[in-house]
C-alpha cells in the first residue's frame, strides 16, 4: 500500500511538471515561483521545527550511556560512549553525525536451532546510510557552482575530489553511483527485510522515490541528455540575485529535476527528514552522564505530597518502641 | 493456566511478522503475558485516579466518560514538558535498527514488541491529534484514531516493555522507547490502568517505607534471621543499627534483599563486611527502600517516594550514603534524585573512611555504589580475602539494564568479582556491557501471572548464559540487581537448570577472611564449600596461592582417575 501510493505520488509530481512546461509553458511557475516558495517553506519550516522543540524544556539528564563511566582513575573511562564533560559530548555528537557511531553497533538477530540465538554483525545499514548521507552533501556543495559567478576554490576541489576516477566524458562523479546505489539499497532491504517492510509507511517510500527521481532526473541531464547547461546558470543567478530570469531552451527535464527538489524542500519540515535536526537534540544522546557531580534543574520541578518521618513514627510509635528502636517523640 | 515448557515456547517463536499490518491486526490480551490490574486500595492510598476493582482481561474497564480527552490532553501536557518525547515523536525514520534488539522481540515473535513498533502505538495517536499531515491523510501518515481498543493495545504492549532502554544503544537518533514507554505509562494512569503488581508495592513503599510493607519490627526481625544465620556459618555476630542519629553513613538497599533468597545472601554480605571493617553506619526502616516502583508510575510518584532518602539522611545527620546492589533503584538515584529532590547541602561528599578515597564523581548526590566502595577497598587493600573460596564456582555477570545504560557501571563489579573468585568468563560481548539483556522482568513485571511473557524476554539472557555454561562450565550468575536475583533465578530454572544466582556481595562476604577466624567450611547459604572440608591448615593454606596448586594437581589427578 505505501509503496504503490508513494510511487504514483511521485511520478505523478514528473507528469505535473512535464504537462506544466511541456504542454503549458508554465516556466515561470515551475522555475521561479515554486522554486521560491519551496526554499522559503524550507527554512520557515526547519526553523520554527527546530524551535518547537527547543522550546520544550530537557527535565533530566537522561544519556543512554553505551559504555563505561568515569569513575575511579584505575578504571578506563570510555569517553565518548558515556561522556562526563561537554567535550565529551561534542565528541560523542560527532562521531554520531559524522559517522552514525549507533548504527556501526548495528547486528542481525537469528533464532537457531537449538534454540541459539545468533548475533551477526550487520553494516549494510550503515554503510549505505553513511554512503547515501555524505554522497547527498557532497552533490549540494557540488551545486553551489550554480549560484557563484566564479565558482569558489572549495566546490572546485570537492568536483576534482568527486570525479577522480578520470573517466568518462563528461568526467564521471562517484557520488553520482553512489548515491542511486545507495538510496536503491535502502529502498531494497525495506521491502526485503519482513520485519522493516511490517514497520514501513507511505511517508517511508515517498522521501526514497523522491531522491531517487532527484537523482535520476540529475543524473540524466549530465551524462545522456543535453541540456542548456548556461541557460540554467542565468536562471539560478538570477534567483539566488533575486532578480529572477527565465531563459529560452532550457529543456523540461531540468524543470522536472527542479520540481522534485522543490517538493522534496516544501515537504521536508513536516516530515521524519527532520532527523536533520532533531539528532542534534536528541537528549539520550547530547547530555553527559554526569549527574552525580553536576546538578541539573528541572525548569518544572513542584513540590510533591510527601509522606513524612513524622506521618510514619505516629502511625508505628508502639511498635518502634517495642523493638527498641529511638522515637522522636515519646 | 501454566507455562507451556521451554520447548514449547520456543516453537512457537517466528521472527517474521505476518500480514495484514499492525494497524489492521487486533491485539489480543492473551493470559500469561499480561498481569492483573492495580487495585482500588492501593490506588486510593497513592492518590492516584479512578480506584475500583477492574480486571483487564474483562471488556469493561470501568473507565470515566471522557477518557479519551484525558488521554489525549495528557499527552499534550507531556509533549510540552519532555524534550525526549516531543523530538521522538518526529523523528523516527523506521530504519529498523532497533527491531531486533528487543528481548521481548526476540523471545515472542510479536511485531509489536519489535521497539519502534511499540513506539508507534503512541505515535500513530500523536500524529493523528498534533500533525497537520495526520489529520489529514489519517492511516497514510501513519495516524489513527485513539479508540478503546487501541487505548487496551497500549495498556498491553507498555506492560510489555522492561524499560531496559537496550533499543536505544542502536539507534542512530538514541530514541528511547523506555521513555516513551514511561511516559506512555503516566497516560495509563491518568485512568487507573497500572498493574497490582506495581501499584501494590508502591502503596506500600509510601506508607511503609518499602515495597514489601515490611512494618519497622518485621524489618529488624528479617535481619535477626540473618544475624543468627551469619553467626552459625561464619562465628562472627554482626550488630547493625537502626534508624541511629549520628552515624556517618545511611545505608540504603532495595527490600527485596530482606526478604527472600538469594537477595537474603547479599544482605548478609554486606552485613558481614560492614561489620568486619567496622563502619560506622546505620540502617532506617522509614527510608527501607532503595528500589523505586513509582519510577514506573509517574515521575511525581517516583519523586515522591525518592524523597525519603535525603529527609532521612537529614533527619538522623548521616555525612553521607551508600546504596545497595539494585538495577532500576541506580538508574534512578544517578539520573533523577538531585534534580528532583536535591540539592543535598546538608550531606558532605562521600570519603571512605577505611581508605580515604574521596569520590568526587558522586560530590554532588552523596550517595555511592555499595560495589564502588567493595571496589575502592579492594584496590586499596583493606579486605583480606581468599578466592580460592570460591573455586567451586564458575562465574559470569550480567549487567543490569540500568546500571549499563543508565549509569555505565560496568568495570567496577566486574573488578571485584575478579578479586573474589578465580573462574570468570563473560557472555558473548553482545549480549553483555550496554548490549546487556534484560532479564526479562523488570520495571515491575516481575509478577507470576504473566510468567510466559516473563521466560519468553528471558530467553535471549537465558541462552547466552546458556552458551558459557556448556562452554565454559559456568554455574553461577552474578549480578547487582535485587530484580535479577530473583527473576534470573525463576529464568535459570526454566532454560539453564543447574545454573545458580548471586548478588556479588555474597561472594565477596563468602572470600573473606575474617579476623581472628576459625574454621569456616560452609558458605552464606549454609551449604558446604567443596575443597573446604578436606583442607588440614585451614587458614595458613587458604592465604597462600602457593599452596593452593598442589591441591589443584591433586585435584586433577583424581579427575584422571575418576573417568578410568
Ligand atoms: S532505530 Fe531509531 S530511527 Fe530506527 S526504527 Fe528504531 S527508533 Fe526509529
Ligand atoms: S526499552 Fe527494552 S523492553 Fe522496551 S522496547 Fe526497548 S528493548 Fe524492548
Amino acid at each position: 500500500m505505501g509503496l504503490g501510493f508513494s510511487l504514483v505520488a511521485v511520478l505523478t509530481l514528473v507528469l505535473i511538471a512535464l504537462g506544466g512546461v511541456g504542454g503549458a509553458n508554465l516556466q515561470y511557475l515551475f522555475g521561479v515561483i515554486i522554486p521560491y516558495a519551496a526554499i522559503a517553506t524550507f527554512i520557515v519550516g526547519f526553523t520554527l521545527k527546530v524551535l518547537g522543540w527547543a522550546k520544550v524544556p530537557v527535565p533530566f539528564r537522561i544519556p543512554t550511556t553505551s559504555g563505561q563511566m568515569k569513575s575511579f582513575p584505575w578504571i578506563n573511562h570510555d569517553k565518548f560512549d558515556n561522556p562526563d564533560t561537554t567535550g565529551q559530548v561534542v565528541g560523542r555528537m560527532l562521531l554520531e553525525v559524522l559517522l552514525f557511531r549507533s548504527l556501526f553497533r548495528n547486528t542481525k538477530t537469528e533464532l537457531r536451532d537449538g534454540p541459539r540465538l545468533a548475533y551477526g554483525s550487520d553494516k549494510w545499514l550503515w554503510l549505505a546510510g553513511l554512503a547515501f548521507h555524505w554522497s547527498f552533501l557532497v552533490i549540494v556543495l557540488r551545486h553551489l557552482r550554480f549560484f557563484f559567478a566564479d565558482v569558489p576554490v572549495l566546490v572546485q576541489a570537492i568536483e576534482g575530489l568527486d570525479g577522480f576516477l578520470q573517466v568518462g566524458a563528461p568526467l564521471l562523479y562517484i557520488t553520482d553511483v553512489v548515491i542511486i546505489s545507495a538510496v536503491t539499497y535502502l529502498f531494497i532491504r525495506r521491502v526485503i527485510i519482513p520485519q522493516v517492510r511490517y514497520i514501513s509507511l507511505p511517508a517511508d517510500y515517498f522521501p526514497l522515490f523522491l531522491i531517487l527521481g532527484i537523482a535520476i532526473t540529475g543524473v540524466l541531464m549530465r551524462y545522456f541528455i543535453r541540456i542548456h547547461v548556461v541557460g540554467i546558470k542565468e536562471l539560478a543567478m538570477g534567483l539566488v540575485t533575486l532578480k529572477p530570469v527565465v531563459p529560452e531552451g532550457i529543456g523540461v527535464l531540468f524543470y522536472i529535476h527542479m520540481f522534485i527538489v522543490s517538493t522534496l524542500r516544501m515537504y521536508f519540515p513536516f516530515s521524519k527528514l527532520m532527523h536533520m535536526g532533531g539528532v542534534f537534540l536528541s537528549p539520550t544522546r547530547n547530555l553527559a552522564n554526569n549527574n552525580r557531580r553536576q546538578r541539573h534543574e528541572n525548569p518544572w520541578n513542584y513540590d510533591v505530597k510527601v509522606h513524612t518521618y513524622e506521618a510514619y513514627e505516629d502511625e508505628f510509635r508502639e511498635k518502634m518502641k517495642e523493638s527498641g528502636l529511638p522515637v522522636e517523640k515519646e | 493456566m501454566g507455562t507451556p515448557k521451554p520447548e514449547e515456547l520456543i516453537q512457537k517463536i517466528d521472527l517474521t511478522p505476518q500480514w495484514p499490518g499492525w494497524m489492521d491486526t487486533p491485539t489480543e490480551i492473551k493470559p500469561g503475558n499480561f498481569c492483573w490490574g492495580a487495585k482500588a486500595k492501593d490506588l486510593d492510598g497513592i492518590g492516584f485516579p479512578n480506584p475500583r476493582e477492574w480486571n483487564p482481561g474483562e471488556e469493561d474497564w470501568k473507565l470515566p466518560e471522557n477518557w479519551k480527552e484525558i488521554v489525549i490532553e495528557g499527552l499534550r501536557e507531556r509533549l510540552e514538558k519532555y524534550r525526549t518525547l516531543k523530538v521522538f515523536m518526529d523523528i523516527c525514520v523506521r530504519c529498523g535498527a532497533c527491531a531486533d534488539k528487543c528481548h521481548f522481540f526476540l523471545g515472542s515473535g510479536d511485531p509489536k514488541n519489535m521497539p519502534v513498533l511499540r513506539a508507534e502505538l503512541l505515535r500513530s495517536i500523536y500524529r493523528r491529534e498534533f500533525t497537520t499531515a495526520g489529520k489529514i491523510l489519517g492511516k497514510f501518515a501513519g495516524a489513527r484514531e485513539l479508540t478503546m481498543d487501541v487505548f487496551k493495545e497500549m495498556w498491553y504492549y507498555f506492560f510489555q516493555c522492561t524499560e531496559c532502554r537496550r533499543c536505544s544503544v542502536f539507534c542512530p537518533f538514541g530514541i528511547d522507547t523506555a521513555e516513551i514507554t514511561i511516559i506512555g505509562r503516566e497516560l495509563l494512569n491518568l485512568l487507573g490502568c497500572n498493574i497490582a503488581w506495581i501499584t501494590g508495592p508502591v502503596n506500600n513503599c509510601y506508607h511503609k517505607g518499602n515495597h514489601l510493607g515490611l512494618e519497622p519490627h518485621a524489618i529488624m526481625s528479617s535481619l535477626e534471621y540473618m544475624i543468627d544465620d551469619i553467626e552459625e556459618y561464619t562465628g562472627v555476630k554482626v550488630e547493625p543499627t537502626f534508624n541511629r542519629k549520628g552515624a556517618e553513613i545511611l545505608f540504603i538497599t532495595p527490600s527485596g534483599d530482606l526478604f527472600a533468597d538469594p537477595g537474603t545472601f547479599t544482605c548478609m554480605g554486606y552485613l558481614l563486611m560492614f561489620h568486619e571493617l567496622g563502619l560506622d553506619y546505620t540502617w532506617s526502616t522509614y527510608a527501607s527502600e532503595g528500589g523505586n516502583f513509582g519510577f514506573f508510575t509517574t515521575n511525581e510518584m517516583a519523586k515522591r517516594l525518592n524523597y525519603k532518602m535525603y529527609a532521612e539522611a537529614k533527619r538522623l545527620g548521616v555525612k553521607w550514603i551508600i546504596g545497595g546492589e539494585c538495577g532500576h533503584m541506580w538508574r534512578v538515584l544517578n539520573q533523577y534524585m538531585d534534580t528532583w529532590n536535591g540539592p543535598a547541602d546538608f550531606l558532605e561528599v562521600p570519603v571512605s573512611p577505611i581508605t580515604g578515597t574521596r569520590f568526587d564523581n558522586a560530590k554532588q548526590l552523596k550517595m555511592i555504589h555499595a560495589v564502588e566502595f567493595t571496589a575502592d577497598l579492594i584496590k586499596n587493600n583493606k579486605l583480606k580475602l581468599d578466592p580460592s573460596r570460591n573455586d567451586h564456582l564458575t562465574v559470569t555477570y550480567h549487567d543490569s539494564c540500568n546500571t549499563a545504560r543508565g549509569m555505565g557501571f560496568m568495570d567496577e563489579p566486574r573488578y571485584v568479582i575478579n578479586s573474589v573468585c578465580n573462574n570468570f568468563f563473560d557472555m558473548p560481548e553482545n549480549t553483555i556491557r550496554e548490549q546487556t539483556f534484560c532479564c526479562g522482568s523488570g520495571s515491575g513485571l516481575n509478577a507470576s501471572e504473566n510468567m510466559d511473557l516473563r521466560m519468553k524476554g528471558g530467553l535471549p539472557r537465558a541462552n547466552a548464559v546458556k552458551y558459557v555454561n556448556e562452554k565454559h562450565g559456568v554455574n553461577l550468575l552474578a549480578n547487582i540487581c535485587a530484580i535479577d536475583r530473583a527473576a534470573l533465578t525463576s529464568s535459570m530454572d526454566y532454560w539453564v537448570p543447574g545454573v545458580a544466582v548471586a548478588g556479588v556481595h555474597e561472594l565477596v562476604a563468602n572470600a573473606m577472611v575474617f579476623k581472628g577466624q576459625g574454621k569456616r567450611t560452609v558458605d552464606l547459604r549454609g551449604e558446604d564449600i567443596p575443597g573446604m572440608e578436606e583442607e588440614e591448615e585451614a587458614e595458613e593454606a587458604a592465604e597462600s596461592i602457593a599452596v593452593q596448586e598442589p591441591q589443584e594437581e591433586a585435584a586433577g589427578a583424581a579427575g584422571e582417575e575418576g573417568s578410568e
